[in-house]
């Protein structure tokens, strides 16, 4: 059996062993901890705007050590304002880790590519690791690739629908003509799809609300751990193949061939 | 006398302070509709928009037969995924009301969904209370006999330094209906204000221009509600005798003009128990509906206000929207509208915002004073000796932000300062 224990994520430069990233939508410090401590988080989405407080709980001081922070840009309309954002994080020393997201849309909360891939190129340019949140659109993927981003982060289902991988073939399109890592975002609302998204080869997978609401949040903090662990190493076990082999007919059809 | 006329009457009040002038006017606007203008005619110096929002909105509100929902339509309305706006007539009915717990099962799912356990704080901050409508169940209303007062800078500083000492990162600033006392140049600077103080500010004025609310926006000022009280035009004529308020449709578009402003954001609101409360609330919420689907880009809320007693008159009561009516609403509102923010204020009681916000509320205030300038006394219990203006209406609720903070985590849930940057 291969040892996955070098089985690396690597960002922008950056090694992880978590494939579990934390979003950022529904916000509680429980959650915080949960997702450190029961799902192995290692990196954790927090939106600038929600950090921008003066509250006594700033969410900034609840963040555990040797976990890296990913500033979001939620609440930029335009490449312009998703810039600034970026900007004010590095300031509020949130690192050079960024999450782009610009959603003109209040209902859906669609990201608008072709802005996201503006503000990449901006952002690229001036040092940040970039990972943008998009619609899975193969064309914008190679635009984001172009334009310097570090990974490419395309949305499962719409943002809190916990609809699961809605757009599962165009992310398979993704994960396979894309040289980036591929962060499935938005829309896992169990850990069966986180697993899935894993088997499919994503690199690894954002998840909040199916956190924020579960009743148990440690118990599911440690399901979506072991869900994509599991699909990640089924991923690497060759599982397509698998699959193919087991199909194949015990005749072979060419056998007339000579 | 008719049943309308009989509920106008109740909300009039004499003032035994009027000129002789003055007590006659009043009177004449309230007993003869003919010295009143013409409320659906524009005024000099209103911006006319070219918008069709408001003829989806109505059309789909007058053909709005309530009686006419069974609750085969409810259960329908219930079982489907994407609620649509027939559903939401039927969630609306009185058919519905039986119902009242599943729609708030849904409600709650929905919520949680879109807005998961996060419940924001704001508070209001009135800063003048000078008003040139005559609005007959309003305690600011121009013939009412109150403390008038106008805020200088000095004393606006002095409140905010005050709110945002408590913790609070959220404000909404207020003021009556008066372009002469209080002008948009003067809201303006108070924008400036409460940018240093606050995170978020919000307006709740009088209905301006879009240039003017390009202006405001850019002194600091993000969001604008504005209550259309009633869209029941008829209504509105009686409710609404004198001044700018006056002119129905100038005031329905203002959300628009506030986003072709800039504003980031709009709030809509009937003032529920004026007219039908039922026809009205779908109103707001296809207001809000319609408007979303022309400009995607911005955030929108509703408020549910109801009727409460003001100055020189405590009978004034919220009628026939009881709070189970009110939490109907509120549930439909929400499964309509899974998006909006809901906001809830303490003209309500204690123990409806506290069950209301586990099921469909996104926003409440706390530490509020409905008066002018008595935020020192109201918060430290210190009597500054300085000159208060009087109270728009009698709030309920009374909690101080840091109750409210406490009693919102004690319920599972997670108050939120501030989810907002200014960019």
């Amino acid at each position: 059996m291969e040892n996955t224990n070098n089985d690396k994520l690597i960002i922008g430069g950056h090694e992880f062993d978590s494939r579990f990233i934390l979003g950022s939508g529904k916000y509680s410090l429980n959650l915080i901890e949960a997702a450190v401590k029961y799902a192995g988080a290692q990196i954790i989405t927090l939106a600038v705007r929600r950090a921008n407080t003066k509250e006594k709980e700033n969410i900034l001081d609840f963040i555990p050590k040797g976990v890296t922070l990913l500033p979001n840009t939620s609440g930029a309309r335009t490449a312009e304002e998703a810039v600034r954002i970026a900007r004010l994080a590095r300031e509020l020393g949130c690192g050079d880790f960024v999450k782009i997201e610009i959603m003109r849309d209040s209902k859906y909360l669609l990201p608008d590519n072709n802005e996201t891939i503006k503000a990449t190129e901006i952002l690229a340019k001036e040092g940040f690791v970039v990972m943008p949140y998009m619609f899975p659109d193969i064309y914008a993927a190679r635009a984001l690739v172009n334009a310097g981003a570090a990974a490419v982060m395309p949305l499962a289902a719409p943002i809190g629908s916990n609809k699961g991988l809605a757009a599962r073939e165009f992310i398979q399109i993704l994960i396979d003509e894309t040289d980036l890592p591929i962060i499935v975002d938005a829309g896992i609302g169990r850990p069966s799809q986180a697993c899935e998204a894993m088997e499919m080869g994503a690199a690894a997978v954002m998840a909040n609300t199916a956190l924020a609401t579960a009743g148990d949040l440690p118990l599911m903090a440690d399901a979506f751990k072991n869900a994509v662990e599991a699909g990640r190493k089924a991923y690497l076990s060759g599982l397509g193949r698998v699959l193919y082999r087991g199909a194949s007919a015990s005749d072979p059809l060419t056998g007339f061939l000579r | 006398m008719d049943d309308s006329k009989k509920s106008e009457n109740t909300y009039i009040i004499e003032n035994r302070h009027l000129s002789e002038q003055a007590a006659k006017r009043k009177h004449a606007l309230e007993t003869d509709p003919s010295v009143r203008t013409n409320h659906m005619e524009y005024m000099k110096g209103m911006e006319i928009i070219n918008s069709d929002v408001c003829k989806k909105v109505m059309s789909e509100v007058e053909g709005y037969d309530y009686g006419s929902y069974t609750a085969k339509d409810v259960i329908s309305a219930l079982e489907h995924e994407k609620c649509t706006i027939e559903d939401f007539k039927a969630l609306l009915s009185p058919a519905a009301e039986p119902f009242l717990e599943q729609m708030a099962q849904k409600a709650r799912l929905e919520t949680r969904k879109h807005f998961g356990n996060s419940v924001y704080l704001f508070t209001p901050l009135y800063i003048a209370n000078y008003c040139e409508n005559y609005c007959v169940y309003c305690g600011f209303n121009c013939y009412n006999d109150i403390r008038r007062m106008k805020l200088s800078m000095e004393q606006i500083e002095k409140e905010m330094e005050v709110i945002a000492k408590s913790g609070m990162e959220e404000i909404l600033i207020l003021t009556g209906e008066s372009r002469a006392k209080s002008d948009v140049k003067y809201i303006g600077e108070a924008c400036k204000l409460a940018r240093k103080y606050f995170r978020m500010v919000g307006l709740e004025i009088y209905p301006v221009n879009t240039d003017e609310y390009r202006y405001l926006h850019e002194c600091g000022a993000d969001y604008v509600t504005v209550f259309q009280e009633t869209y029941d035009t008829v209504k509105y004529e009686q409710l609404h005798l004198a001044g700018h308020k006056r002119v129905w449709p100038y005031r329905f578009d203002s959300q628009e003009r506030a986003l072709m402003g800039g504003m980031r954001g709009v709030a809509f609101s009937a003032l529920l128990g004026l007219s039908d409360f039922r026809k009205d609330a779908l109103a707001s919420a296809l207001h809000l509906y319609f408007l979303q689907r022309k400009y995607p880009h911005a955030e929108m809320s509703l408020s549910c206000p109801r009727l409460r007693p003001i100055i020189n008159n405590d009978k004034i009561n919220p009628l026939d929207v009881h709070e189970k009516q009110l939490c109907q609403v509120l549930c439909a509102y929400r499964i309509f509208l899974p998006f909006a923010g809901i906001t809830v204020s303490s003209r309500e009681s204690k123990s409806f915002r506290d069950g209301i916000v586990k099921i469909a509320a996104t926003k409440v205030s706390a530490g509020v004073s409905t008066g002018i300038g008595d935020h020192e006394s109201k918060y430290t219990g210190k009597d500054s000796g300085a000159e208060e203006g009087d109270e728009q209406f009698e709030i309920n609720d009374s909690r101080s932000l840091e109750t409210m903070y406490r009693d919102i985590e004690n319920q599972g849930l997670q108050p939120v300062m501030n989810d907002y940057l200014y960019v």
